[in-house]
């Protein structure tokens, strides 16, 4: 009896489109990655559980308020009559700022008072108080 | 006389390592985007010397001491209320009078964490009209 000899075939995985499909992959995080500029104060965020997303990082400038009464904002410290100033020179820069402020759980509302009060004298009026995980209703 | 004849040489770009290289910048860029989105309670604070007279009875006084309690201040006097039941009540309020704006004013010394999660209430019973009253000093 005569076996039928099987044809060799190679099994190779097709590797020549490999270098298109990183490329892609890498052209989508060129494109959505904003470098992690600022590290900010190691604060303890409050928690809240109606919180919205901020769509666009490129628009956020975080001010951080720790419990001590620290005012941070692009990893430099502010005094706090300063802040007017700065924000006025940024919303010039991006009218369409949003103001994230990082206060810390402990932190005096007071003092997040008067941040308000300053960012409203520079007219940065868009304003999000930074929240953690969801709170539990 | 015989010319000779010169070896045809495809010029070639090795491709074999192009993954590779696509690969590690792949890695680079995955390891140095962050992906959190800033999250919180946004709010748009009204413009200097933007003030509005509104009738009393679309307004709804909520009140935190230094204690971190919550209060409604109606007629003249406090009513101390348990946080819990905070949701409930201005739900009650928003139904009754759809043109209520809450204003919340708290002492300078309560925390952060407790004006965030009245905000947070607030949001959660549905009221889109909030305002922040500054503290005095």
């Amino acid at each position: 009896m005569k076996f039928y000899r099987k044809s060799k075939v190679d099994s190779v995985i097709p590797t020549a489109s490999m270098a298109d499909i990183s490329f892609l992959l890498i052209i989508f995080f060129m494109v959505s990655t904003v470098f992690v500029r600022y590290r900010g104060l190691p604060v303890e965020l409050p928690e809240a559980a109606k919180i919205e997303k901020l769509e666009s990082r490129r628009n956020v400038t975080g001010i951080w308020i720790d419990r001590q009464g620290q005012l941070i904002v692009d990893d430099q410290p502010v005094p706090l009559d300063q802040v007017a100033k700065l924000f006025n020179d940024k919303m010039r820069d991006n009218p369409r700022l949003i103001v994230s402020v990082k206060g810390d759980e402990q932190a005096k509302f007071g003092l997040v008072s008067d941040v308000l009060e300053e960012l409203r004298r520079a007219e940065a009026l868009r304003v999000n108080f930074a929240t953690d995980r969801e709170r539990a209703e | 006389m015989r010319s000779q004849k010169r070896v045809r040489v495809l010029p070639e770009i090795p491709t074999a390592s192009m993954a590779d290289i696509a690969f590690l910048l792949i890695v680079f860029f995955l390891t140095s985007t962050s992906m959190n989105q800033d999250k919180g309670l946004s709010l748009y604070l009204p413009a200097m010397g933007e003030s509005k007279e509104v009738a009393k009875k679309n307004i709804c006084n909520v009140w935190i001491n230094e204690a971190d309690e919550v209060a409604i201040y109606e007629e003249d006097q406090l009513k101390p209320l348990a946080f819990a039941a905070l949701k409930g009540e201005i739900e009650r309020r928003l139904t009754e009078n759809g043109k209520l704006i809450v204003s919340v004013k708290s002492e300078r010394g309560a925390t952060y964490r407790t004006f965030v999660n009245v905000l947070d209430e607030l949001k959660l019973a549905g009221a889109t009209r909030i305002s922040i009253a500054s503290p005095e000093k």
